[in-house]
C-alpha cells in the first residue's frame, strides 16, 4: 500500500515552530506584569510534536488537546489574537474570557476545547470521530495528550472503543517524562507504552528524538490510511521535553527534581533551530519578521480589547 | 393509577412508563437522524427492561448500539459526538453507575458551553434508573439526582408517570444541554394516558397533581406516587393535601411550590433520596428564603441516613411509604391529635403489585 504524502514545505514548518516558540516567550515576558490573568502551561521545547502532526492535516480535520495546548492550538491554525485575548481575560478571547489558558477552543478551526483534568479530552475526541465516521468525508481527529494521561483508565477505555469501531483517530502522546514534577520512573511499571497500545490492534510508533520530520511522516501516513477508510486508529508516542516549569514561566532546574544537563541535551536537538537552519537566511529572517508582527498585533489586540460585561457571568450557563 | 393527562387531552390510550420511554425515543429518532442511543445492553434480549426494545431493528446498528463497560469514556464519547452535532442518548441500567461518569459530566458536559465561550453545545441525554426493593441493596437503589442538581449547566428530570416519561424524554432530547434523566424501576409497569403523537413536558414546570388547602406535599420521582397514596389516606380523615410533582429538578419550578405554600402555610417534601444536602434541602431552603414574612411549617422525608439494606425488614424501614407520609402530614396539620392510618388500609395503598427479580 503506497500513500502519497505531500512534500515538506520547510517554510511552513518553520513558520509554525517559530510562531509557537516566540508566542510562548512573549507570554513569559508579559506574565510578570500580571496582565495575563490565567495560569499558563508553556509548550516551549515541545513545539515539534504539534507542528509535525498538524502539518498534514486538512483545515476541517479536528484536534483535541490538554491544558498545555498553546502549541497545538497555534499549530492547527487557531486564531492568535483570540488566544492572547483569552489569556488576558478579554471579551474577544477564544472563549470570551470564560476559559483561560487551560480551556482554549477554536471551533472555526476545529480545535476542540481543552481541559485541565488529565485524560478527559481523549474520549471526547473519540466521540467527535464517531460523528466523522458517520459523515464519511475522510476527516480525521487527532487526540493530543501527555504521558500522564496514559495512566488514566479512560485512556485504555478510549483505545478499546476507537479500535473496536475503527474510528479515524490519531492518538499522539507527548511524552515529556513528567507529571507535574513526578518522573516517569516513579509512575510506570514498564516503559513499553507502544506495546500496551498494540495489544488493542492499534499500530503504534515511537519517535524518541522529537524529529519534526519523522513525526510529520508518521502522522501523514496514519492519517492518509484513515481518510480512505483503509485503516482505523493509530498511535504515536513522541518523546519531548518541557523546557520551563509545569505551570508558570520559570526555568526550574534549581528546584532539584531535574538537571540542566538534561535541558542542554534537548536544546542541542532544538527542532525550531534545526528547521530554521535549513532555510535560506533571507527567507528565514523574513519569516521571523512576519511572526514578530503577527504576535505584536495579537498582543496589541488583547491589550486594547474590552473585558467582558459583568452580566456575562451568567450567560452561557445553558445553551438555547 | 395516576395520570396527569386524563382530563387534559383527548388521549384515551393507556401506556406503561417503560413503553412511554421507548416511544418518546423512537418518535425523536424518526424525526431527527442525529439522535442515537448507546449503552451497555441496549440491544440485548432484555433491552433495558424493554425500554429500548425494537429500536435497533427500527433504526439500525449505527444508531442503536451496545458499548464496552467503560462508563467514563462512553460519557466522553457522548459529549464529543454532541459537540460534533449529534444528539446522543446514553443509557445506564442503574443510576449508581453514573459515579463512573462524574468527571465527564461534572467537568466537561456541564461546563463546555460556558468555558468554551458559547462556541459549543452538548445536547445529550443520560438515562439512568433507580432500583428499589427485592434486595437491590446498597449499589442498585441510590437516588443521586441531588449531586447533579448542584452543578450549573446540567438539567435534571425525574418523571413520575408514563405521560411525563414520554414528554420529558422528548423535551430532553430536543434540549441543547446535557440532561440527567432519572427513571425509577418501580414506575416502569405503571400506566397513564399518553398521547400517541410527540409532545414535550418542558423543563422548569412543576405540576399541581391534587388541589388541597391544608398542606403542600412535594414528591420526587417514585415518592410522588407514594405521596398520592398518602393523599388518599389523608382524604379519608378530612385532610386535603396539595400534592405537587416538580418533574424537573433542574431547572426547578419553585414558583409553583411557593404559590401553593403561601396558600397552605405548610410544606412537606418527600424525596426519593437522602435528605442531607438533597433535593428536599434545596426546595425547603428556597421556600424559606421567599416566605420569611409568613410563618410556614416545613418538614421533609427521604431515605433513612444509612446505606440501603437488602433484607426486606430493614428495607421497609429505609424508605418513606404512604402510611409514614400520611402520619407525618397528620402530625404537621393536626399536631394535637394522634393518628396513624389503619394498617390494612395503608397496606392496600402500598405498592404490592411488584415482584422481583429484575
Amino acid at each position: 500500500m503506497s500513500i502519497a504524502i505531500p512534500q515538506v514545505d520547510y517554510r511552513l514548518l518553520y513558520r509554525k515552530l517559530r510562531l509557537i516558540r516566540r508566542a510562548e516567550e512573549e507570554i513569559a515576558r508579559i506574565y510578570p506584569s500580571d496582565k495575563i490573568k490565567s495560569p499558563v502551561h508553556l509548550s516551549i521545547g515541545q513545539e515539534a510534536v504539534s507542528v509535525g502532526v498538524c502539518d498534514p492535516l486538512r483545515p476541517d480535520d479536528v484536534v483535541s488537546g490538554t491544558y498545555r495546548s498553546h502549541a497545538s492550538y497555534m499549530a492547527k491554525g487557531g486564531n492568535l489574537r483570540a488566544l492572547f485575548a483569552e489569556l488576558y481575560g478579554k471579551d474577544t478571547g477564544c472563549a470570551r474570557g470564560k476559559g483561560g489558558s487551560m480551556h482554549l477552543v477554536d471551533m472555526n478551526h476545529y480545535i476542540l476545547g481543552t481541559s485541565a483534568v488529565v485524560g478527559t479530552t481523549i474520549p471526547i475526541a473519540i466521540g467527535y470521530a464517531v460523528a466523522l465516521k458517520r459523515e464519511g468525508n475522510g476527516r480525521v481527529v487527532v487526540a493530543f495528550f501527555g504521558d500522564g494521561a496514559t495512566e488514566e483508565g479512560v485512556f485504555y477505555e478510549s483505545l478499546n472503543f476507537a479500535a473496536l469501531h475503527r474510528l479515524p483517530v490519531l492518538f499522539v502522546c507527548e511524552n515529556n517524562f513528567l507529571a507535574i514534577h513526578t518522573p516517569i520512573e516513579k509512575r510506570w511499571a514498564t516503559r513499553q507504552l507502544c506495546e500496551r497500545v498494540r495489544t488493542y490492534g492499534i499500530p503504534a510508533h515511537q519517535v524518541t528524538d522529537s524529529d519534526v520530520l519523522k513525526i510529520r511522516q508518521l502522522a501523514a501516513e496514519a492519517i492518509a490510511g484513515m481518510r480512505t477508510g483503509q485503516s482505523g486508529p493509530a498511535f504515536i508516542e513522541c518523546y519531548t521535553y518541557r523546557w520551563r516549569e509545569h505551570v508558570g514561566t520559570r526555568e526550574d532546574y534549581d528546584d532539584g527534581y531535574r538537571s540542566r544537563d538534561e535541558l542542554l541535551r534537548w536544546q542541542a536537538n532544538d527542532q525550531v533551530a534545526l528547521i530554521g537552519g535549513r532555510l535560506d537566511p533571507g527567507e528565514r529572517s523574513s519569516i521571523e519578521a512576519a511572526v514578530e508582527r503577527e504576535i505584536a498585533q495579537a498582543i496589541e489586540f488583547a491589550e486594547n480589547s474590552p473585558f467582558p460585561d459583568p452580566k456575562e457571568l451568567s450567560t452561557n450557563v445553558f445553551a438555547g | 393509577m395516576y395520570s396527569p393527562d386524563k382530563n387534559g387531552s383527548d388521549s384515551q390510550r393507556l401506556l406503561r412508563y417503560v413503553d412511554a420511554l421507548r416511544e418518546g425515543v423512537a418518535n425523536e429518532m424518526e424525526r431527527d437522524p442525529r439522535v442515537f442511543v448507546f449503552g451497555l445492553d441496549v440491544d440485548d434480549h432484555k433491552a433495558i427492561q424493554g425500554s429500548t426494545r425494537g429500536l435497533q431493528q427500527q433504526f439500525g446498528r449505527d444508531r442503536v448500539f451496545n458499548t464496552p463497560l467503560s462508563e467514563d469514556a462512553m460519557t466522553g464519547i457522548a459529549i464529543g459526538a454532541a459537540i460534533a452535532g449529534l444528539r446522543p442518548i446514553h443509557v445506564h441500567i442503574r443510576m449508581d453507575f453514573l459515579m463512573l461518569c462524574m468527571n465527564q459530566l461534572v467537568n466537561m458536559a456541564s461546563k463546555a458551553h460556558y468555558m468554551y465561550g458559547g462556541t459549543v453545545r452538548v445536547p445529550m441525554v443520560v438515562r439512568s434508573m433507580i432500583g428499589k426493593s427485592w434486595g437491590q441493596g446498597a449499589q442498585h437503589s441510590q437516588g443521586l439526582h441531588a449531586l447533579f442538581m448542584h452543578i450549573p449547566g446540567l438539567k435534571v428530570v425525574a418523571p413520575s408517570n408514563a405521560h411525563d416519561a414520554k414528554g420529558c424524554m422528548i423535551a430532553a432530547i430536543r434540549d441543547d444541554n446535557p440532561v440527567i434523566f432519572v427513571e425509577h424501576r418501580l414506575l416502569y409497569p405503571t400506566e397513564a394516558f399518553v398521547p400517541e403523537e410527540p409532545f414535550t413536558v418542558e423543563p422548569g414546570h412543576a405540576r399541581v397533581c391534587t388541589q388541597g388547602r391544608d398542606i403542600t406535599v412535594v414528591g420526587v420521582s417514585n415518592m410522588l406516587v407514594e405521596c398520592l397514596r398518602a393523599h388518599e389516606l389523608l382524604a379519608e380523615v378530612g385532610i386535603q393535601a396539595e400534592v405537587i410533582d416538580p418533574i424537573w429538578l433542574a431547572p426547578l419550578d419553585i414558583d409553583t411550590i411557593l404559590q401553593s405554600v403561601r396558600k397552605t402555610g405548610r410544606l412537606l417534601v418527600v424525596d426519593n433520596a437522602w435528605t442531607n444536602c438533597g433535593a428536599s434541602a434545596e426546595i425547603i431552603s428556597r421556600v424559606a428564603e421567599q416566605t420569611w414574612q409568613q410563618p410556614v411549617q416545613m418538614a421533609r422525608m427521604g431515605f433513612a441516613p444509612t446505606t440501603c439494606p437488602p433484607s426486606p425488614v430493614l428495607e421497609q424501614e429505609f424508605y418513606p411509604n404512604p402510611a409514614k407520609i400520611a402520619a407525618r402530614v397528620h402530625q404537621i396539620v393536626q399536631p394535637e391529635v394522634s393518628w396513624e392510618p389503619d394498617k390494612e388500609r395503608a397496606a392496600l395503598a402500598y405498592q404490592l403489585q411488584f415482584r422481583g427479580p429484575f
